[in-house]
């Protein structure tokens, strides 16, 4: 008999948690197929407010990579909207024209953004807020920066706001109701919210009843939002309006086929349509005369279904209380349950001005029904698991609102108040994992850190508002061990970490390496392979013209301006200023190959030559004869300026915008010498075709006919990463002052080692450019920084050496290969 | 071969190698390294780490280790051994400072399978 074929519409969150479920309650029932309107793997649509913001990459939030699907053999069709099912033959049809039969059908179909049928709500530049087309929209908006409108201060539109704002754009946001979040709030809390989201720079008007919005002339080009106007008569200037006024069930699809469908696809408790072989699942699907919006019931709607595919026929659905975070970083909100005013119910409310903290518990019969919680909230799933519970809280009702810390007379340490949860307590909300499960696991299989937690149980792995909690019960099971806000220490030598360090050095003038050893009591007598090079370069960089580079803190490359190679000979790479070289320089090149018997000659990828295989003792011969025909040291060795690679733009080329290679060569003249964190690689190209490949390089210039694109953050080792773009300016002057900036910048933050890509995504890429392109004070100063650095460093190493300097590195101690041993 | 009295064989100033600095000696048997650390000891040892025959004398030297400049192989100088989890050992020899002059063991000299 062959396996039952089992399909689902719809690849999100919901359904998505089914079939992992049912993988593992029964792996080998069903042949799957699902069909997903969008063109993408399943990922966390909750956490889509931190792509916005800024905070994640798309990535980062993927639930089931492509390899899950291979995994479990599922056929998944991207980017296929389904558009009939056919019950009878028991049949779905995409718009592509696949066509699936089904023993068994999931109907996932999730909901769509409400717009407001005003005048302009179909005017380009208005968008809704649902998934990764909608933040990729929003984000390309906010690159340009202006006004943006979100109409909605619910969950979502504050999170919309938040992002937008965190994105640079003037945000203002409209609240048809008087407090934000009423669903949510209480009108104290929402107004709390309220001065907490002002306080971020986001405008609120509340009572905002919006009548129309208004577009550029269409005479001028497609037409595109300009404004909002309200019913009172204000009108708000935009460049985008953002819709986050809620959703509707996608239920389409359902009632074409026949199906029962009210607000939801109608389903029984076992999820189940009115034809037994038709689930529905997510927010298209109506239980009890209810629809569903947030993760967990979903996620519980999810459980059953996977349990009723795998035979569970007791498995059933009861839409439980849920609780709320709103996640805008630093504005800590909390409610659950239900918690309006009513004439039977009572309220403990606790407010803490100074700390603008406010609480607010109902209670109904002895029982807790309803928390709000702003400012603190770290009691939140005490409360929550007290009203999941219905327990009797007569006894702790003096006391309930300072939380689990004082209830019992236990202290008010966090990890005790986590400590004093029963097993059965929920953390996680989003996967339904409660306490005893995330400590089972953390006993039995040895768990250390948060992501091994997420790994085995899920916690944590979604929202991540109860991250807090996983590490509490990280932290009592492993006690002080457990410390995850500790910084990195930079080696076993110490405990403090790079930024402690540098800090260090700059707040205390410490000068020299033994001293600051001393001062931060280093634990080794003189550091170690790796502290000695980073703080030798901590030091380098702080104190231009004072610091005393310490040769024996370098790594030999740099101690003797030479690439080490396996067998201990080196290889030399002169300059070639942009990648151009001459007749003469060629020339000199073959002489030194001939004179020194240099093996191996290779052309780089950075536009130059490299002479592989010179004797350590003929360095300095062989430099002396390059610098003859005007060669310097072309540092591949350095963690510094390495090549500028360039095209040959205008020189040349017919489609040079710019003169790419002379930019190139200033470029190089301008910042040679350089040391930094770790090596900078630099390319120009004369257009946007890039031949130098400059949109992989540390910075890159592509020139256009308006001026220069420039360029950073890009990667082509052991990662691969195309750059970011930092921004326009117009001249070549300019674009070598940004480039500077940027580069003094990333030697002043960047860690030892640390490459610009991985330096940029540790600071992020927006205030990196606030401080090297718009703030152009800012730019200045860190220009002249750099410029004054330069000039203790241009200065070429290869004639030092070749005129004598650290001749003992060139030289034995003793030759006794001739003498005999015991004469 | 063995010897009655140990041949010490002048081979340079304690100044000619930099502090937490080393210098080769070439013999017929291969090159030496030899170290001078912070506190002014003095080591000699096979100039060929024992993982990949990495030239020691051209890496970091640090308390009395060096770390070899190939693959990072912590060599402590007062034994010749790897540390950390790495196992292996290059050959040490016997050498001291008199008066400011290095003394190398003529035994050095020797090929590692006679010594």
């Amino acid at each position: 008999m062959g396996k039952e074929k089992l399909v689902v519409v719809g690849n999100g969150m919901a359904p998505g948690r089914a079939l992992e479920k049912l993988f593992e309650l029964a792996p080998d029932a069903y042949d799957v197929t699902i069909f997903n309107a969008e063109p993408r793997v399943n990922y966390d649509r909750i956490m889509l407010s931190p792509v916005l913001s800024g905070e994640k990459t798309f990535e980062e939030i993927v639930i089931h990579g492509d390899g899950w699907y291979v995994k479990h053999d599922v056929t998944l069709y991207k980017g296929h909207k389904v558009v009939e099912i056919d019950r009878n033959a028991r049949t779905v049809t995409s718009a592509e024209g696949v066509t699936a039969a089904y023993d068994k059908l999931i109907i996932a179909t999730g909901s769509m953004p409400i717009v407001i049928p005003v005048p302009g709500h179909d005017l380009a530049g208005v968008l809704t807020y649902r998934d990764l087309d909608d933040v990729h929209a929003m984000l390309l908006a906010a690159k340009r920066g202006g006004r943006a409108v979100v109409i909605g201060g619910g969950l979502l539109g504050l999170e919309a706001a938040a992002g937008l704002r965190e994105q640079g754009m003037d945000v203002t946001v409209l609240h048809l109701m008087p407090t934000l979040m009423e669903r949510q709030l209480d009108p104290a809390a929402g107004h709390l919210l309220q001065k907490a989201v002002e306080a971020r720079g986001i405008r609120v008007i509340t009572r905002a009843n919006t009548k129309a919005i208004a577009g550029s002339d269409i005479r001028l080009g497609p037409a595109r939002v300009t404004a909002v106007e309200l019913e009172d008569g204000t009108t708000l200037a935009a460049d985008i309006v953002v819709m986050a006024v809620g959703i509707r069930p996608n239920a389409g699809l359902a009632k074409a086929a026949g199906l029962e469908v009210k607000r939801g696809v109608v389903v029984d408790e076992t999820m189940r349509t009115c034809d037994p072989a038709i689930f529905a699942l997510g927010e298209c699907a109506e239980a009890e005369g209810q629809v569903f919006g947030l993760v967990a019931p979903l996620y519980e709607m999810a459980n059953v279904v996977a349990a009723q595919l795998a035979g569970e026929n007791g498995a059933e659905f009861r839409g439980s209380a849920t609780a709320t975070k709103l996640k805008v970083t630093g504005i800590n909100l909390f409610s659950a349950g239900d918690f309006a005013d009513a004439k039977d119910r009572e309220e403990i409310v606790l407010r803490d001005a100074a700390r603008n903290v406010y609480k607010r518990l109902v209670l109904k019969d002895d029982k807790l029904i309803g928390a709000v919680l702003f400012g603190d909230t770290g009691d939140g799933a005490w409360f929550f698991d007290h009203i999941r519970r219905g327990t009797d809280i007569a006894a702790l009702r003096e006391t309930l609102i300072f939380g689990p810390a004082f209830a019992g007379g236990a202290n008010a340490d966090p990890t005790a108040a986590v400590a004093a949860l029963p097993d059965d307590a929920e953390i996680c909300g989003c996967n339904g994992v409660c306490k005893g499960r995330i400590t089972g696991a953390i006993e039995t299989l040895g768990l250390k850190t948060l992501d091994d937690v997420r790994a085995h149980t899920k916690a944590s792995a979604s929202c991540g508002s109860c991250t807090g909690l996983v590490e509490l019960l990280l932290k009592s099971k492993h006690g002080d061990a457990y410390n995850p806000a500790a910084v990195q220490p930079m080696c076993p030598c110490t405990d403090h970490g790079h930024d402690d360090v540098r800090r260090y050095i700059v707040a205390k003038g410490v000068k020299s390496i033994p001293a600051l050893m001393q001062a931060l009591e280093w634990k080794t007598s003189s550091g170690c392979a790796k502290c000695r090079p980073a703080l030798n370069y901590y030091l380098l960089a702080t104190w231009p013209g004072e610091y005393v580079d310490d040769n024996q803190s370098r790594y030999i490359n740099e101690r003797v301006h030479a690439n080490i190679q396996k067998d201990g000979t080196f290889s030399v790479v002169p300059r070639m200023w942009g990648g151009m070289t001459s007749a003469s320089e060629l020339r000199a090149i073959a002489d030194v190959v001939d004179k020194f018997k240099i093996p191996s000659v290779k052309v780089t990828g950075g536009q130059r030559i490299d002479m592989l295989g010179v004797r350590k003792q003929d360095l300095p011969a062989v430099w002396a004869d390059l610098n003859k025909a005007g060669m310097v040291s072309g540092a591949a060795y350095a963690k510094g300026l390495r090549t500028v690679k360039t095209c040959v733009g205008t020189d040349w080329c017919r489609f040079g915008t710019q003169d790419s290679t002379g930019l190139g060569i200033k470029i190089e003249k301008f910042m040679w010498g350089s040391w930094t964190p770790a090596k900078v690689k630099m390319a120009v190209s004369g257009c946007p075709r890039n031949c130098a490949e400059a949109t992989c390089k540390d910075v890159g210039v592509i020139c256009v006919e308006s001026g220069y694109d420039i360029h950073f953050a890009g990667a082509a080792g052991l990662d691969i990463k195309g750059t970011e773009v930092l921004g326009h300016v117009s001249t070549e002057a300019e674009t070598i002052e940004v480039i500077a900036a940027l580069v003094q910048l990333y030697r002043e933050q960047g860690r030892y080692l640390e490459r610009i890509y991985k330096w940029a995504k540790r600071v992020g890429i927006d205030t990196i450019r606030a401080q090297v392109l718009d703030d152009v004070e800012r730019r200045r100063v860190l220009y002249d920084r750099f410029v004054h650095s330069q000039k203790f460093t241009q200065i070429d190493p290869w004639a030092e050496r070749a005129a004598g300097k650290d001749a003992h590195e060139f030289r034995p101690l003793a030759d006794l290969a001739r003498a005999e041993a015991a004469e | 071969m063995t010897m009655m009295d140990t041949a010490w064989i002048d081979i340079g100033e304690l100044d000619d190698i930099p502090r937490e600095g080393a210098r080769i000696v070439r013999t017929a048997a291969g090159c030496l390294a030899v170290f001078r650390t912070a506190d002014d000891a003095i080591f000699a040892i096979d100039d060929k780490c024992p993982h990949k025959g990495g030239p020691l004398s051209e890496g970091i030297v640090h308390g009395h280790s060096v770390t070899c400049p190939l693959h990072n192989w912590v060599i402590s100088l007062d034994t010749g051994k790897a540390q950390g989890a790495d196992v292996g050992a290059t050959r040490s020899h016997r050498i001291k400072v008199e008066a400011g002059r290095i003394l190398l063991d003529a035994e050095a000299l020797l090929p590692a399978d006679d010594a």
